[in-house]
């Protein structure tokens, strides 16, 4: 016995009409065999069969609206009549939220006998975090919020190793700085000795707090969030030229206004021209940020971390360079308070230091994009059909498309073009 | 022929390793000298509970009034005992059979000797037929397992007629009318109760201070209470210094406090522990690491030596059958690269004598010893209503929670059923419960395992029917 679900027609589908049954209780169908019609408000659908057998059940009447998807929207009783076969427990398919990484793709087991229903993929926000009952009350006892740690038991669930892992990296305290936001561990693939690396041919240098958190965020970011890179070069002549009166300028005070400084104010005034760029996707909605509060990734030991400088769009450079200054120096003695890195609206990494010509970085959840800085060198450009050479930088804006499509990131990424080819407009 | 895995032994660990190995798409082959099964299907759990069952019915007979039965003449066969027991490990034997050809599994049959290989091991058999087989794979499982142990300089060695030890004792051509079994672990125990049950005079001697010397005190003490009750010998804390073949049957010298004592009796059964069948497979010249006469291996089966694996009885303690397949299948896992389990599930002990005893987790001295602060809850059988009505008032439950966390440390139980009962407390320390969870689970009325419930509630003082 299977039972049919109600399909997601496009990604962002959370429910649907279901408009009609092409099958009625007891029909036999097989696979390919259209069964239903879908309808979104975008498009009408038709619903195939994936496996074969008699339709025991319609649970759902056409007609019906709003109906959610992976809800059961009809039974399938398999060939052996009612009663499902049990499956080979080697063959059972997975059916976490989430593809098991951990399982190796060698010597897998033979395929699963029938295939699976779509498993309904549990929506991570308010859902209930599986712990073990210990799990808990250990929790409990030590103050630490489960929905921070990572489950490494069966489905994910947080066993008791967890908590002990969590006590052990300082992770999961509640209000704790996301650098040390879980105990979890990196992705688990073979070992390297499975993979023919020799034990003793290699130091291991054990992973820290810092470390299982950029490894595992980032991997949920790139793995999760369906993202895209857009690049544009900038001339930065007239930047440059600004900045040298500015640092004259502002010479007796000491202060001293790098490129990046003006980037961060430019992308913070960009976003003001186009908000739809400081967003974040929640399950509930796009949130539009009121302020550009701009994270700067800051490579430290052992890591990196992106301390913020908030509402970038209302202060001047002076102030800027002032605090990127203070907040870099802070960073890499690790003596950032937690609201000093959490919860910024966008993020800015630049490598140009080093140097690189063009990246495209990962998106910094729950930020709806992340600009990657190259290096400003001089390049040939055309001019009026004329050769000629200008100082450029090449940017890329990395955007979650579940919040910034292709049109809105280009709009932005014009709108900070202009701001950074012309910075005389950043006082407009 | 060239394998992804060849597996040393068909015991528990050894078969259910390969049937894992080849589910996950390995090509494996077993090699097996004697019969498939091992000593658990052939030489020990299955055949001695067999005799055990013979035992227990027998025993019931002599019970009847209880029930307001009678039977007049209550007999048995001997012979007709024993070969129901052997009846039962061909049928299991049988069984392995089946499931190694069903998973494709080569059998070969023929003992094993390692020789340094390129992958791993390269496994030379001398075969039961005759003349030898090379057989390489690129992992080797060592599932050997273990024999009894036998001490020849207090002269505790087998000798099939009068000094036995399990494997003797398991299939004699006539009972014994006295028995001394030395060693009252599970299989001391068990044999005493079975050779009791049948009319066999039978003295158990314990070098430790009590019987069932793994088990939670508590439990040593109503074991020795029951067994005493049913009329078997007991020497608690007494040395066997010499066991001596006069004329006929077997003396053996024991030293209770200081004291001399001379004990007689037609036979003897050893069962002081087991020894590992790691000599005369070639592993010191592998140079393969060993602890204390096993082998050592890592969480996942692994040894030192590329390639080579070694789970059970001869991997170390706890000797228990479902260890061993635990190790096993995790280890066939781990070599397929497939997920693994992050459970830190318990070993279970399980002694099926009358009254049979069952236990998880740690004792009550385990957990002073560990300075663990406790609360302790029991529960008799006896303020049981099922277990009244089916006049199996004997022994009771007693829940070891710790008192912090709640979660649940140790389990431990003696009485009828007790053996089927315990994985409940298997599961819920493997899925880490606490005391809560079992307090507010329902457990249906009436069984004996209410008993667990109400001892979980006592651990609270919070118990109803008592």
């Amino acid at each position: 016995m299977t039972d049919i679900l109600m399909p997601a027609l496009s990604p962002t589908m959370e429910e649907g009409i279901l408009a009609k049954w092409h099958v009625k209780v007891g029909d036999s169908v097989s696979a390919g065999d259209v069964i239903a019609e879908i309808e979104t408000d975008k498009a009408t659908m038709e619903v195939e069969a994936v496996d074969e057998g008699t339709i025991e059940a319609i649970l759902i009447e056409a007609g019906t609206e709003g109906v959610k998807v992976n809800t059961p929207i009809a039974r399938l009783a398999g060939e052996g009549g009612s009663a499902a076969p049990a499956p080979q427990k080697a063959a059972e398919p997975a059916k976490t939220e989430t593809p098991k990484a951990d399982v190796a793709p060698v010597a897998a087991g033979p395929a699963p006998v029938t295939a699976a229903p779509t498993q309904v993929l549990v929506a991570s926000s308010g859902a209930r975090v599986a712990a073990s009952p210990l799990a808990r009350r250990l929790a409990e006892i030590n103050k630490l919020d489960l929905k921070l740690l990572k489950g490494t038991g069966p489905h994910g669930r947080v066993i008791k190793r967890d908590i002990e892992e969590a006590l052990k990296t300082g992770a999961g305290k509640a209000g704790s700085a996301p650098a040390a936001a879980t105990a979890s561990e990196p992705r688990k693939v073979q070992s390297l000795e499975q993979l023919g690396i020799a034990p003793g041919s290699y130091d291991l240098v054990p992973l820290d707090g810092m470390r299982k958190v950029i490894a595992r965020r980032l991997t949920d970011s790139f793995r999760d969030i369906p993202h895209f890179p857009l690049t544009v070069d900038i001339e930065i002549d007239n930047l440059l030229a600004a900045r040298a009166k500015i640092n004259t300028a502002l010479e007796s005070q000491g202060v001293k206004v790098s490129v990046n400084d003006i980037v961060i104010k430019a992308v913070a005034l960009a976003l003001k021209q186009v908000p739809e760029a400081n967003a974040s996707f929640t399950p509930e909605g796009i949130a539009l940020h009121h302020n550009a509060d701009i994270a700067m990734a800051v490579a430290i030991d052992g890591g990196l971390i992106t301390p913020i400088i908030r509402k970038a769009e209302t202060k001047s450079l002076a102030q800027i360079a002032k605090e990127t200054k203070d907040l870099a120096a802070r960073a890499r003695d690790r003596k950032l308070k937690p609201e000093e890195f959490q919860g910024g609206t966008f993020s800015v990494s630049n490598l140009g230091m080093f140097g690189i010509k063009q990246f495209a970085s990962i998106i910094n959840e729950p930020q709806g994009c992340i600009l990657s800085v190259g290096a400003g060198e001089q390049r040939p450009v055309v001019k009026g059909g004329q050769l000629a050479v200008a100082t450029v930088m090449t940017v890329t804006l990395t955007c979650d498309h579940r919040v910034v499509d292709g049109s809105i990131g280009a709009k932005y990424i014009t709108a900070l073009r202009d701001l950074l080819q012309d910075p005389i407009k950043m006082l407009a | 022929m060239s394998y992804d895995l060849v597996v040393i032994g068909s015991g528990p660990g050894g078969y259910e390793g390969a049937i894992r190995a080849s589910q996950n798409g390995l090509k494996v082959a077993i090699v097996e000298r004697e019969a498939l099964g091992g000593i658990c299907l052939n030489w020990g759990c299955i055949p001695a509970k067999a005799l055990l069952k013979s035992a227990e019915v027998y025993d019931k007979l002599h019970h009847l009034e209880d029930y307001g039965l009678s039977a007049s003449n209550p007999g048995y066969d001997f012979e007709k005992v024993i070969q129901r027991s052997r009846g039962v490990t061909k049928t299991m034997s049988g069984g392995v059979a089946y499931l190694m050809k069903k998973n494709k599994i080569d059998v070969i049959e023929g003992s094993a000797v390692l020789e340094p290989g390129k992958d791993a091991p390269k496994v030379v058999v001398t075969l039961k037929a005759g003349g030898t087989q090379t057989v390489e794979a690129k992992n080797v499982m060592l599932a050997v397992g273990a024999r009894a142990r036998e001490i020849p300089a207090i002269g505790a060695v087998s000798d099939g007629e009068r000094i036995w030890t399990y494997r003797n004792a398991l299939a004699p051509k006539t009972q014994p009318k006295s028995l001394i079994i030395i060693g009252s672990g599970a299989i001391g125990i068990e044999f005493a109760s079975f050779y009791k049950a049948l009319g066999t005079e039978v003295t158990v001697v314990e070098a430790m201070d009590r019987i069932l010397p793994v088990e939670d005190h508590e439990v040593s003490a109503e074991a020795l209470k029951a067994f005493k009750k049913r009329g078997i010998n007991f020497r608690v804390g007494a040395k066997v210094t010499k066991i001596e073949k006069p004329a006929t049957g077997v003396a053996v010298h024991v030293e209770v406090a200081g004291k001399l004592e001379i004990l007689t009796a037609e036979g003897c059964i050893v069962a002081v522990g087991i020894v590992a069948n790691t000599d005369g497979i070639g592993l010191e010249k592998l140079g393969v690491v060993m602890d204390r006469g096993h082998v050592k291996n890592d969480s996942h089966g692994k040894t030192n030596v590329k390639g080579l694996y070694a789970i059970g009885d001869c991997a170390g303690p706890p000797w228990l059958a479902h260890k061993a397949s635990h190790e096993a299948v995790h280890a066939a896992d781990y070599m397929a690269g497939r997920k693994l389990s992050n459970l830190t599930p318990p070993i279970p002990g399980c002694t099926y004598a009358t009254p049979e005893v069952a236990s998880v987790g740690i004792t009550e001295q385990a957990a002073k010893e560990q300075k663990l602060d406790v609360k302790i809850g029991r529960f008799p059988f006896r303020a049981n209503g099922r277990a009244v009505a089916s006049s199996e008032t004997l022994g009771f439950v007693k829940v070891i929670f710790d008192k912090k966390t709640g979660a649940l440390l140790g389990a431990h139980m003696i009485g009828a059923n007790v053996t089927e009962m315990v994985q409940g407390f298997c599961l819920a320390i493997t899925m880490e419960a606490t005391e809560e969870d079992l307090q507010g689970t329902v457990f249906p009325h009436p069984t004996m395992s209410e008993a667990i419930l109400e001892a979980s509630l006592d651990a609270d003082g919070r118990v109803i029917n008592t």
